[in-house]
């Protein structure tokens, strides 16, 4: 059990909202080893941005309640005091946003934010922590890094500037890198150059990575397992292969279902999962993705699935998994006959 | 390992950007003809008041009875009050007194402003106390809450800047908070917190200086309101008490006389105008040149 970076133990985040809690993560438990990195997926306010920020704790703690447990080698980050806390963030678990247009200080060189980064945690002198930056940058692939430390964020392209994060997030060798959707804001080449270079330097420093992203190509890409989010719950877990190979839950058949290929005919009709994401305050009662799901039952309906464990190291919230996968999944096109099944 | 710089060669290139940036930003303001008269106008005024003791003979406090009320001429520029007190000395000294009164309050609202604003934009339980306190003294008339502070005072030069802090720090403060919960909510604050950064660190090193530009614009235009109001405040005899020469006492001097002796109006006025118009050009001129988006527009 060394290896185990971090554990997330059925942790629930609520928010006191003037309509009341609203509970945005629930029951949620995942995994991270060291080496390993874990995409989480799932589709705009699922909830897998607020688990991130729950990791680093984040959130403004006035209106967020936690439970649960966030072991970070075997310590429960939710129990740590405040300066525990500073010492853990950018340290041993660091983060990369979504925009790298406003991640950066506007009013500070990069290199000068680097700097700071690592003055915070590592006991270096000014001379040295410039070094060290300019290394970073290299690192990251920057050309001409000794003159890119003097220059303004607003001098820098998108895919410079979420380096230059990359740097400032590595800098300090964390153990666990989170990468909120570190690639969404970019284009196609850069997305495709930024995602080899976290790989690349997550086998470099052999850190366990988190990767939040609702692009399955992404996954594919760097991933070794997979949490699929859907409306705050962890509804399957897998590696990547077998999530690609064989998906188990309707709702990951659905997203799988919805990317288009390039082979195949062009005027072929996209997949959709019809309905839309509940909100948080209109959850419904037994299986939450029962009012979108072709397969649902009255048992769905009425009765909440668990997390079960399926073959060796999979995970799966669903009542018929089973029997979908012996039906072949998610129709196609086919929506009259569970609409049969349904009534 | 491409591309490796020597340290000369970066050193160089450091300050050969850096030169360049400061060549850019000279240019810009002084293509800029407004601020560039409004900033001349400023050190013209201001270098007045400093060494002006070296070329007029006459102190503001001496009396000449025999003089009394005379006209513009060459012994005394500007003519002679009805105490036969040389006016040009005396509207030098008061521009010394509007000056100091007016950099002061700029100073002091400027750093109080900043604490209030930006711990009230980070902190919501405090926002909620002090703003409530800047609602109330905001809605008083800046001249009116004034006059109320200088009388509970006592009419002292100090008190004159006390009174002016209270009644334009609100102003500022709102200013930096607005300003800084915008900064806030921006992902590089949040990127810092993930880093690891105190509180301390992310208002004072990264809010503050990225709500400079709109609190230095805000200071030059309390710089003029204060000259104005402390102006008004000694024409109502609750400022600067009356031998000392000051704008406001110089026109409340001049008001009983002025169908005999319009020089002991005009001048004072003239002078009031000119500060205020010269620091209102700056201003302006400042925002142009600190605020991006008016900058990108004229290139």
């Amino acid at each position: 059990m060394s290896d185990l970076l971090l554990e997330v133990k059925n942790l629930k985040v609520h928010f006191d909202t003037e309509n009341g809690r609203v509970t945005a993560v629930d029951d949620v438990s995942f995994s991270v080893k060291q080496g390993e990195t874990v995409g989480v997926v799932g589709e705009s306010g699922c909830g897998k941005s607020v688990t991130a920020e729950s990791i680093l704790r984040l959130l403004d703690e006035k209106h967020t309640n936690y439970e649960g447990n966030i072991f970070f080698q075997e310590k429960d980050i939710l129990r740590f005091r405040y300066s525990e806390l500073q010492k853990l963030r950018g340290n041993d678990i660091s983060m990369i946003f979504q925009d790298p247009m406003s991640s950066l200080n506007p009013v500070y060189t990069v290199g000068n934010q680097i700097v700071e980064a690592l003055l915070l945690h590592q006991n270096l002198t000014k001379k040295e922590a410039e070094e060290k930056a300019v290394d970073m940058l290299r690192l990251t692939g920057i050309p001409l890094p000794e003159k890119r430390v003097n220059e303004y964020p607003h001098e820098l392209s998108g895919g410079m500037r979420q380096r230059v994060m990359i740097a400032m997030a590595l800098s300090c060798k964390p153990k666990l890198l989170i990468a909120d959707e570190p690639t969404t804001a970019l284009d196609v080449t850069i997305q495709s150059q930024i995602l080899d270079l976290i790989k690349d330097l997550k086998d470099e420093f052999n850190m366990g990575t988190i990767m939040i992203t609702h692009d399955l190509g992404v996954v594919a890409e760097v991933c070794t397992k997979v949490v699929v989010m859907y409306l705050g719950q962890v509804i399957e877990e897998a590696s990547v292969e077998s999530i690609f190979s064989s998906p188990l839950h309707p709702y990951t058949q659905g997203l799988l279902k919805s990317i288009p290929h390039i082979e195949g005919p062009r005027d072929e009709k996209l997949y959709v999962i019809e309905g839309k994401v509940p909100t948080l305050n209109q959850i419904p009662a037994g299986c939450r993705f029962a009012p979108r799901c072709e397969f649902a039952t009255d048992l769905c309906r009425t009765e909440k699935p668990q997390l079960d464990s399926y073959e060796n190291d999979r995970k799966v919230r669903c009542w018929h998994f089973k029997e979908i996968q012996e039906k072949g999944g998610v129709m196609n096109g086919n929506r009259n006959e569970s609409d049969k099944v349904r009534s | 390992m491409q591309n490796l710089l020597t340290t000369e060669q970066l050193n160089s290139l450091k300050s050969e950007m850096k030169k360049k940036h400061r060549d850019l930003l000279v240019k810009r303001f002084f293509s800029n003809k407004l601020a560039l008269f409004g900033s001349i106008l400023m050190t013209v005024i201001v270098l007045l008041a400093i060494i002006s003791p070296f070329f007029t003979s006459f102190t503001p406090y001496e009396l000449d009875p025999v003089k009394r009320l005379q006209p513009p001429g060459a012994e005394h520029f500007f003519g002679t009050d009805n105490y036969g007190r040389d006016l040009f000395s005396r509207i030098v000294n008061g521009a010394r007194v509007s000056l100091i009164i007016g950099f002061a309050v700029a100073i002091i609202t400027s750093i109080l402003g900043m604490i209030i604003g930006l711990y009230s934009a980070y902190y919501k339980k405090l926002d909620g106390v002090l703003m409530r306190i800047s609602d109330g003294l905001m809605a008083f008339p800046a001249i009116l809450l004034a006059i109320a502070i200088m009388a509970s005072l006592g009419p002292r030069l100090e008190n004159v800047i006390i009174a002016l802090v209270i009644v334009f720090t609100p102003s500022v403060a709102r200013t930096v908070r607005s300003a800084a919960l915008v900064v806030k909510e921006q992902t590089y604050v949040e990127a810092l917190r993930a880093q690891g950064a105190s509180a301390s660190r992310i208002i004072w090193l990264n809010i503050a200086t990225n709500v400079l530009s709109p609190l230095i614009v805000q200071a030059t235009f309390i710089f003029a309101d204060s000259i104005i109001i402390e102006a008004a405040l000694s024409f109502l005899g609750a400022g600067i008490p009356a031998p000392d020469p000051s704008w406001g006492n110089l026109l409340y001097d001049g008001k009983t006389v002025i169908f005999n002796a319009w020089w002991m109006t005009l001048f004072p006025g003239i002078a009031i105008m000119l500060s205020v118009f010269g620091l209102n050009l700056f201003g302006d001129g400042l925002r142009d040149l600190l605020d991006p988006h008016t900058t990108k527009a004229k290139k």
